[in-house]
């Protein structure tokens, strides 16, 4: 069954489609990168995809499911566009919300075990957190809550990550350890991964698939196609879709 | 210290510190929720709206608390319910059902033929005229909220902390909102007959807020919150039996008195050596 499909999916808040007839098929173990300028519906599609934005048209499929009724929460890691604490002094420790991740696998009432407590330990210590895993949420920088959402992301070792813009925050350094994580965490466990990003160049490094999303798919495939593609030379530009397609490789390869 | 161990031999005064403690472990655990979700002025627009059915139940000649524990609990569905439908408005919302309360406790009072003794005693609160079935039911939704608060508080941090990744975690966070929405308004009901309908938010907001200034992770404000409420209420009850004050205002002067000295202690500790 494959992770995500679309068939023919129109999202609309008003009139105009966000999202307009889009049919996409995403395939256990794959790693996508969603691309596209600012409103062309990258964070639309994903909340259409879990149901969190009705369809207007088409259909969505979750692991074979629609997700008005897939109940299989655990099986999917979640990153919000801006997943930080509402406001500065919430009072929660970072613990306390690396174990949020684990209420997919309970239902109610979703009291936490000692087999939760240890995966939430074992992703904080993923992540690096172990030493701040008693500090309030509002103390820490914006890269470190960036890890503490990863952390709680994966707790649940989901079988489909789907994350927007999940570098936005991290420095360059970060961002880099960070998809060394990802690609460490897809090779040992074949997680599928669905990625917004606006960092084209990196999502070529370590990415296979692309989605050029402008309300539509612009383009969609793997990045061989890409870089062969004349419409996304002109979108990108001859030298950006080079250099993307420049890097694409041997990172792959050391990645790999 | 021995008047108040004396008066604790009247049932009265037992009464009032049953139900008075019983609401603000209540306020103080749903407070803090509200006070998280901004949402902190709901009592005080729950409260204005209860007046209102308060005034309407003594018009029709009916028990206030019969009609003004439904009405109340339905309005504060509204408030919910119209910020869905019609725009990301919440605090529009609780101004319009506040002043729709407000204007509607003025009408039944004006076509009652003005305020009588039992409408001023919901709009100032009488603690020490809590009845036994009151009492009751204040303890038994204290209860339940304990209960609720407790076996879901990771549900309910998940919702308030971030909707968007509880809802894909498989909680339905729209249930928990309106769960919050009808407690608040059985609480703040009861409440008035206590503190009254001016005063009663506070038993909602100060606790929260004092609790945030003290504890750092959700469960310690969540069990702060309701020791501060509950210290308000015996400290209240007690300075107005010794000194024949208010109870209303005195419980709401010791909850300003426990935020004050939190502050100050922040502010003490924060200071370098």
């Amino acid at each position: 069954m494959n992770p995500i499909e679309t068939h023919v999916l129109s999202v609309a808040y008003d009139v105009e489609p966000a999202v307009a007839r889009l049919t996409w098929v995403v395939r256990g173990g794959e790693f996508w990168a969603v691309v596209g300028p600012n409103g062309s519906g990258k964070t639309t599609l994903l909340k259409a995809v879990l149901g969190l934005l009705p369809a207007r048209g088409g259909e969505v499929r979750l692991f074979g499911v629609p997700p008005a009724k897939f109940h299989e929460w655990r099986r999917i890691g979640y990153l919000p566009q801006f997943g930080g604490a509402p406001f500065a002094r919430f009072p929660a420790s970072v613990r306390e919300i690396v174990a949020l991740g684990r209420m997919a696998v309970h239902r109610f009432p979703r009291l936490l075990g000692r087999e939760d407590w240890r995966a939430v330990e074992a992703a904080l210590d993923l992540f690096g957190l172990a030493g701040l895993a008693d500090r309030p949420v509002g103390e820490l920088s914006g890269g470190q809550t960036q890890r503490m959402l990863l952390a709680r992301t994966v707790v649940n070792q989901p079988e489909l990550l789907l994350l927007d813009e999940p570098h936005a925050a991290l420095d360059p350094a970060s961002r880099e350890s960070f998809y060394e994580l990802l690609c460490d965490w897809r090779q040992r466990r074949g997680t599928t991964i669905v990625m917004i990003t606006h960092d084209s160049a990196s999502a070529g490094r370590y990415a296979d698939h692309m989605l050029y999303l402008d309300r539509t798919a612009v383009f969609q495939g793997t990045f061989e196609e890409f870089c062969r593609d004349p419409e996304m030379g002109r979108r990108f530009g001859p030298y950006a879709q080079h250099a993307i397609c420049h890097r694409h490789g041997p990172a792959r390869e050391t990645a790999r | 210290m021995s008047e108040f161990l004396q008066m604790l031999g009247f049932a009265f005064v037992r009464r009032a510190l049953v139900a008075g403690v019983a609401i603000a472990i209540g306020c103080g655990l749903l407070g803090v929720f509200l006070v998280l979700r901004r949402q902190a002025m709901m009592g005080d627009g729950l409260a204005h709206f209860a007046f209102g059915a308060v005034g309407l139940a003594l018009l029709l000649g009916c028990a206030p608390l019969a009609l003004a524990l439904p009405l109340t609990a339905l309005a504060s569905l509204a408030i919910f319910l119209l910020p869905e439908r019609a725009g990301p408005y919440a605090d529009a919302a609780i101004g319009m059902i506040s002043a729709l309360g407000v204007a509607a406790g003025v009408l039944m009072a004006s076509l009652g033929g003005g305020f009588n003794v039992d409408l001023f005693s919901f709009l100032f609160g009488d603690i020490l005229a809590v009845n036994p079935g009151e009492t009751a039911l204040a303890a038994a939704l204290a209860v339940g909220v304990v209960a609720l608060v407790f076996v879901a508080r990771s549900e309910w941090l998940a919702i308030t902390y971030d909707e968007t990744a509880a809802r894909v975690a498989g909680i339905r966070p729209t249930r928990w909102r309106r769960l919050l929405a009808v407690l608040t308004a059985l609480v703040v009901v009861l409440g008035i007959r206590l503190v009254g309908t001016m005063l009663v938010s506070s038993l909602l907001i100060f606790p929260a807020v004092t609790a945030l200034q003290e504890r750092r992770s959700f469960r310690g404000v969540l069990a702060t919150a309701p020791v501060f409420g509950a210290l308000s209420v015996v400290g209240g009850v007690g300075l107005a039996v010794a000194f024949d004050l208010p109870a209303g205002a005195t419980i709401v002067l010791w909850n300003a008195v426990f935020l004050a000295c939190s502050l100050a202690r922040r502010s003490f500790r924060r200071r370098p050596a």
